[in-house]
């Protein structure tokens, strides 16, 4: 069985993840690149009697270094050893989606197009020789539609044709006379020094010239390792010297004409449309959902949907696995008897991963919803009309409205929905203010407290939590803006997508695959936590689980000073602090275990709360409790996005100090005040 | 015609591209430059959002959005 090896190319949004999935199915595995915080995604089919194996590039416009993407594209071109680069392409657009394909015929790739969407082009009227096209390009064009499986047979066939007759696509690509004369002289040069075992070996000296002229540093340092790299350097300052002079413009801007031009030449023979645009379906949707007055009701209503279905479709299923493990857990008592195998299951993993897993069903919801408002296109354009806002208060812009939104959800899926920002720092910064937002796992701690204490005011007390924490996000925003972010403006550059109906398979499969990677996290670092927990709870032998005596117990009394400055310096708050990490609905459970409660028994707890606090410190072990540490799901899901660890320590250290130093304002402030 | 810049456009209407700005990020301009904000490019302001910016372009058959601060630095000739 022969095997090889495609990448898929092409700008956002052109159905490009459609088409993937549509060709590898659940043969998908969901990845980072090495290194970077970039989606990978790699799948694999049988065809005829050949294994091909593809690789899902990241969207972009070019390939420059304007972003990690790109760079991670570029790079797959040229260093991984690939057979065809499938190159798919937006029929309705093909002049932009083309200037990314010049990029890759100047490096020579064995190009293949896949031309989408026909039949949206179809209602636009346009109309596209394909012959005529493919010929000019020099490559192969194939007809297909992503989203209903069209052009399958014939795509994978020519792909087969492709990897055996491999094409130089660089051959008919011609930029103007004034440029490739010009250019003739630096590339011989590059080609003389250019023969060693370098990085730069196998690609064409003209790519390398065009890249030295549009300033690209990783080009320029790489070739530094040249021979006679000074020479090259000389000869380039020249030519830029020269193009200012008779263009009076920069070589950047003079290269991209000359593929605009070559693109335009392309279109005027092969593409016929009509001199006006016709008005679509998009852009009557558009004057509804951005209109000045009506574009924030229908944000707001859409949310108000979203959570609505997450959490009334959502909750019954929750339930019903929580349900399900404390049935298990009866179960293994009963078997098991009391000893420490009973409790590692029960108390340990049972609570600790159990109580995690409850939330799956909440995120395939609220995942299913973000994938069905991203695809659709409906994001972008909220994203269009909230940016003022978040320009304005927290420095990041539109994208970043979302995560943040969903945060008061659950963290999870709002650290997830991230991933529709283009910049890693905008990301970054996002999922370091997600956690301020209160999720609703700190809803039971309100709950509790604001019956114990401020009965008369509960709903006042709670919203006042909320708008603190996002008092708080906005003002660790400005700072992390300011110290960890700085001189970082990301402009607000965004494609508003054609309205499209989203693939349900699509929408299926990224659903599981976040769903599966969340119960595998499960399976993991949380059990691993639970268990280091559960020992630290059952410590020394024979103590009782969650004791004052018990290793965690004793923990908690010694780190309980900490606290004193806050009001709440009782070693039962340290404890329920400490558990809260694992998930934030523990703290509750906490102070029924500690107080040697059943934890079903709310009035019980209640008792045990009005003695430990004052509802002064009250507030302040709520406030701390809604900026501190989120729980290890969150946690764990920084880890995996941002594919590092650095990022998850920093959000436990902003977190940390947000939460202590806000709580201890209150504490103190209200004692000054005269609170009690 | 008028030369005037990106931002100053009237809803609805439209201008062909003359030049870019050297002043702003070379990083965005470039990133443009690939999004078709070349010269020659005919581009028309189609919606400023509800709180008065970004703004909706539309140039090269597809839909993009810019802020005012950004479109400042592209220069546009539009008829009278």
């Amino acid at each position: 069985m022969k095997n090889i090896k495609i990448g898929l190319a092409g700008n956002p949004n052109v159905g490009k993840s459609t088409l993937f999935n549509q060709l590898t199915g659940l043969r998908q595995h969901v990845g980072n690149w090495p290194g970077k915080t970039v989606e990978k995604a790699e799948g694999h089919l049988n065809f005829n009697n050949t294994k091909i194996d593809i690789i899902d590039l990241p969207g972009n416009y070019a390939l420059s270094t304007h972003s990690i993407e790109e760079i991670v594209s570029r790079d797959f071109i040229v260093d991984e050893s690939s057979d065809v680069i499938v190159n798919v392409i937006d029929a309705t657009n093909l002049e932009r989606n083309l200037y990314l394909t010049t990029q890759m015929m100047e490096l020579g790739a064995n190009l293949l197009v896949a031309l989408n969407m026909n039949k949206f082009a179809k209602e636009k009227e346009h109309e596209i020789d394909i012959n005529a096209l493919s010929e000019l390009l020099g490559v192969p064009v194939v007809e297909i539609e992503a989203t209903d499986n069209i052009g399958r047979e014939e795509l994978l066939e020519a792909i087969e044709k492709a990897a055996e007759n491999p094409v130089d696509s660089s051959k008919k690509l011609v930029y103007g006379a004034e440029l490739s004369e010009h250019l003739k002289d630096l590339e011989s040069l590059i080609g003389e020094n250019n023969k060693e075992d370098n990085h730069l070996s196998n690609v064409p000296s003209s790519w390398i010239a065009i890249k030295l002229l549009e300033n690209d540093d990783i080009i320029t340092e790489k070739v530094k390792d040249f021979k006679n790299f000074l020479e090259i350097f000389n000869e380039v300052e020249k030519l830029k010297k020269h193009f200012k002079d008779v263009f009076d413009e920069n070589t950047e801007e003079i290269i991209a004409n000359y593929r605009y031009a070559f693109i335009d030449g392309l279109i005027t023979e092969t593409v016929k449309k009509p001199e006006v645009e016709k008005t679509t379906f998009t852009e009557k949707i558009d004057k509804i959902v951005t209109n000045r007055i009506l574009g924030f009701p229908i944000f707001l209503a859409i949310l108000y949907l979203m959570f609505q279905i997450t959490f009334t479709v959502g909750a019954p299923f929750q339930d019903l696995i929580d349900r399900g493990f404390g049935l298990l857990g009866e179960f293994l008592f009963k078997i098991l008897g009391e000893g420490w195998i009973s409790s590692l299951l029960i108390d340990g993993v049972i609570g600790g991963v159990g109580g995690v897993l409850t939330f799956v069903p909440i995120i395939i919801l609220m995942y299913l919803m973000m994938s069905i408002l991203e695809d659709s296109g409906y994001l972008a354009r909220a994203a269009f009309v909230l940016d003022k806002i978040m320009h304005k208060i927290v420095g990041l812009h539109g994208k970043s409205f979302i995560p943040m939104i969903l945060g008061f959800g659950c963290g999870v899926p709002a650290l997830m929905a991230t991933r529709t920002m283009e910049h890693e720092s905008d990301r970054i910064l996002t999922m370091m203010i997600v956690p301020f937002m209160s999720c609703l796992a700190r809803l039971p701690v309100y709950a509790l407290f604001v019956a114990a204490f401020f009965a008369a005011y509960q709903g006042e007390v709670i919203i006042s939590l909320y708008i603190l924490g996002i008092v708080v996000a906005v003002i660790v925003a400005a700072i992390l803006k300011n110290r960890l972010f700085k001189g970082v403006s990301s402009p607000f550059v965004m494609e508003l997508p054609s309205y499209r109906l989203p693939s349900i398979k699509g929408v299926l499969i990224h659903t599981w695959e976040k769903a599966f990677s969340f119960i595998k996290k499960a399976g993991t670092i949380i059990l691993a936590a639970s268990i280091v927990i559960w020992v630290l709870s059952s410590l020394p032998v024979d103590v009782e689980y969650g004791s004052q005596e018990s290793v965690i117990g004793q923990i908690g009394t010694a780190i309980s000073p900490i606290f004193i400055p806050l009001g709440f310096g009782e070693w039962q708050a340290s404890v329920s602090i400490l558990f809260g990490v694992v998930a934030k609905e523990v703290v509750v459970a906490t102070f029924g275990t500690l107080a040697g409660l059943e934890e079903e028994d709310e009035e019980g707890i209640t008792g045990v709360v009005q003695n430990t606090f004052t509802p002064l410190s009250a507030y302040a072990f709520m406030a701390f409790v809604l900026l501190y540490v989120p729980c290890f799901a969150a946690i764990g899901t920084v880890k995996q996005e941002t594919n590092s660890w650095k990022w998850p320590i920093a959000m436990i250290a902003i977190t940390t100090i947000a939460a202590y130093t806000v709580s201890f304002v209150i504490y103190q402030g209200g004692t000054l005040l005269g609170f009690a | 015609m008028t030369i005037k810049t990106l931002n100053e456009l009237k809803n609805g209407e439209e201008g062909v591209i003359v030049s870019f700005n050297d002043e702003g990020d070379p990083n965005l301009k470039r990133h443009l430059l690939g999004m078709g904000f070349v010269k020659g490019s005919k581009i028309r302001l189609e919606k400023v959002a509800p709180l008065g910016d970004p703004l909706k372009l539309r140039l090269k058959g597809y839909s993009i959005c810019l802020r005012k601060k950004e479109a400042a630095n592209i220069k546009v000739e539009v008829a009278n």
